[in-house]
Parts: structure tokens; sequence; C-alpha cells
């Protein structure tokens, strides 16, 4: 089975996409070119930006059925209405008034069980696309990024890991899949890292950062996931988060230091060029750390020495 | 007609409620009549879709006009489909005080 990470944070902004990228960049050089990285933050996938020469191989339109009340069929019986979850569903008896909110529904079906008139019939909607991408680094990059205007993110996220591990379930390889999780603690970033068998959480040493990384860890320890944290932008605000770490015996991953000439190269796209050899011995060390981390708990059936 | 106040408590005497869908209360005004009754929300701590079903209960209840601090785009979207007319009040009121009112 493939090895699934998840880059994940609570607080948007302290550097999963920054660690993702390089993570994978750095996996493929020192540990194995089966590396695939997965841009789960749909509603604005990024990573792809910091690949320049990246060509998309393919694109694939996802949808999900929505819905829909036939009124010559319905008896206003409001058995759906009891039946959503999601207060989706509007039916008014007197006025003979019948209809489904699209952006409310999760299309989850319990109104075509339901009724028992056939007067819901399911049709698609857009959801979003998922496109592969070869950027020349491992094995590239698949993106899921969500229609406009629609709320399903845990919805496109599901899809997206549906498409990821139909194309890499092969039981014997040594691959490798990080998951670039979208911020926060909610929905999509539980779908995300669900079946994960490891969380790297990236914070940021100040009072929010530790704040949300403290929801994280949270959940994580709720979910039963063995994870680690890599602290970016270090050197700003002050030394809580490492005397919570220490408190709560986490796991430091490594330290990326707080340099405004990195922070503008993120800003230009530019992260993977011209990589200076701190950030260099940075990365190095949290990929060593992750993969010490990993024999310890799994045994050395991952790599291949 | 009848009119519906949004509030926080179930007698006139309390605070008129801002909020449409997740109102505490509902006071409906019998214009005609004058008499008004308190019904409870059932959906006020919903999750989601709140200001949809609130709109499906204001249809239901043959209301004409309903009184609240904002109207979200759902709720809107509905009311404003089967006729009924929002007002919006932003001062802080008592219930009684917008009966007053519309009693003039």
């Amino acid at each position: 089975m493939p090895l699934k990470i998840a880059v994940a944070s609570g607080k948007g902004g302290t550097g999963k996409t920054t660690v993702s990228v390089n993570l994978q960049y750095f996996i493929s050089k020192s540990l194995t070119d089966e590396v695939l990285l997965v841009d789960c933050d749909v509603e604005e996938p990024n990573d792809r930006i910091f690949f320049p020469d990246s060509k998309t191989t393919s694109t694939l339109e996802v949808t999900h059925a929505i819905p829909e009340i036939d009124r010559n069929k319905c008896l206003f019986c409001r058995k759906c209405v009891d039946y959503c979850e999601f207060n989706a569903i509007v039916v008014i008896p007197p006025a003979h008034f019948a209809e489904i909110n699209a952006s409310l529904c999760h299309s989850c079906g319990a109104c075509s069980v339901a009724c028992r008139e056939g007067a819901i019939r399911e049709k698609p909607h857009p959801l979003g696309k998922i496109t592969t991408v070869n950027t020349g680094i491992g094995e590239g990059i698949v993106e899921g990024r969500l229609e406009v205007g629609s709320a399903m993110q845990t919805l496109m996220i599901k899809e997206l890991k549906k498409n990821v591990s139909k194309h890499h379930r092969d039981a014997d390889s040594d691959e490798i899949i990080l998951f670039d999780a979208p911020p926060g603690t909610s929905c999509p970033v539980v779908e995300t890292i669900a079946d994960v068998d490891y969380v790297i959480l990236v914070a940021e040493p100040t009072p929010f950062g530790l704040n949300d990384m403290t929801l994280m860890v949270e959940l994580l320890v709720e979910m039963g996931k063995p994870f680690g944290v890599v602290i970016n932008k270090a050197g700003l605000g002050n030394k809580e988060i490492y005397s919570f770490l220490k408190e709560q015996e986490i796991e430091l991953l490594g330290e990326i230091p707080f340099n405004k000439e990195y922070a503008g190269k993120y800003a230009e796209g530019k992260l993977l060029q011209n990589i200076d050899p701190h950030a260099r011995r940075c990365y190095s060390d949290i990929v060593t750390s992750i993969e010490r981390r990993l024999l310890q708990d799994e045994g050395i059936n991952y790599f291949k020495w | 007609m009848k009119t519906l106040i949004t509030s926080t408590t179930s007698t006139p005497e309390g605070p008129f409620d801002k909020r449409f869908g997740r109102a505490a209360w509902f006071c409906v005004l019998d214009e005609k009549t004058g008499e008004s009754t308190f019904i409870k929300n059932e959906n006020a701590e919903g999750q989601s879709g709140i200001g949809t079903k609130t709109a499906e209960k204001v249809v239901e209840l043959g209301v004409g006009k309903v009184i609240s601090g904002d109207f979200g785009p759902k709720a809107k979207k509905l009311l404003d489909k089967f006729g009924v007319q929002m007002v919006i009040i932003n001062e802080d009121l008592k219930v009684i005080d917008i009966i007053n009112r519309i009693k003039g």
C-alpha cells in the first residue's frame, strides 16, 4: 500500500503549501521518486503554481447528483423534508409548492428513499474538476478544484481521494502520497486526513498559531492519528508553542526560520528555484525526522534501501 | 392580513429579535382582529437551511408581511416567490412597540 501523509495546520497561512511542495521535492530527491502530491485545498488549490513548467495530463469533470421534485407526481406529504438532514427541501402543501435547494443539498440520496411516489429524480450537477499535472517532480500533482459557488468541499475531497486511490492502489508499492489539506479543523480537513497513516502539522509560533494548532492536536488525538509538528516562521511570535509541544510530548519534526526573502520567493511562485542551503538543510532534516518516525512506527516495510 | 414579527420571548413586552431564521419566537399579528399569538421557533438551533425552513413556515401560516432585522438570500428568494412583504427594522424595540406602530 502507498504510504499516505497529510500536511495540515488548523490556522490558515502557516505554510502547508510551502511544506507540501518542498517535502515532495526533497522526498523525490532523497527517498523515492514515487511521490505524489494531492492538493486537497479544493477551494483554492495552488500547489501547481510553484511548477511553472508543469503540463496538465488529464482533466476530469466531477458531478454530484442533485434531486429534483416532479410536482405533478408529488403528494406534498413532506416525508422527504423529514428525511433531509440539511433542510434543503421546501414543501408547502397549501401552495402545492415543492423544491430542492441545490446549494444546501449534500447528495445523500435520503429523499429518493423517502419518496414512494417516484416524484424525486436525481440529476447530475457540476461539482468540480480533478486535474492531473506532470511537474517533473516525483509523480506530479493531482488537484481538486471545487466549482465556484459550491459549498460541497468535503464531497469534492472525497471524489479526489477516490480518483487518487483508483490510480494508486498497488499493494506492493512503496509510493508516498502527500495530501495538502485545507486550513481549519472542520469536515473537509477530517475527510482529508481520515485514512492517512501520518499527519504533519505545520504551525507558527504565534498566539493564534498555538491556539489553532491546539485545536488540530485535539482533533488528531480524537481520531487516533500519529503526527508530528513542523514549526514554520520560527523566530516570530513567542516561545509558548515550544513549551506546549514539550508538555504534550509532541515530536518537533523540524523548524523553518522566518525569512522575508523566502516569503518573497513564495509570493513570486519561485519556492523551488535556487533553494538556499539553509532551507535545503531544514527540509532535509524534516524528511529525515519523518523517515525515522515512520520506521519506528511501521517497521521497515515502507522503504527499500 | 397576518404579520409575523420575530421575537426573543413569548410576550409582547419582550425585545424584538433581529434574526429571522434563528429568532426564538414568532409573534403572529392578525391585523383585522388585532390579536397576536406567539409560536415557538422549533428550528432556531438547527444546523443549516434555517432561513428557508422559516420562510416555508411563514408561507404555511398564510402571513403576508414579515418584520425582522434582516433576511438571508435563500429566505428572501422564497418569500419573494410567494409575494410576502419583508420589512427590516434596525432599532432595538419591544415587540409591543412594533405592534403599536402597525395599529397606528
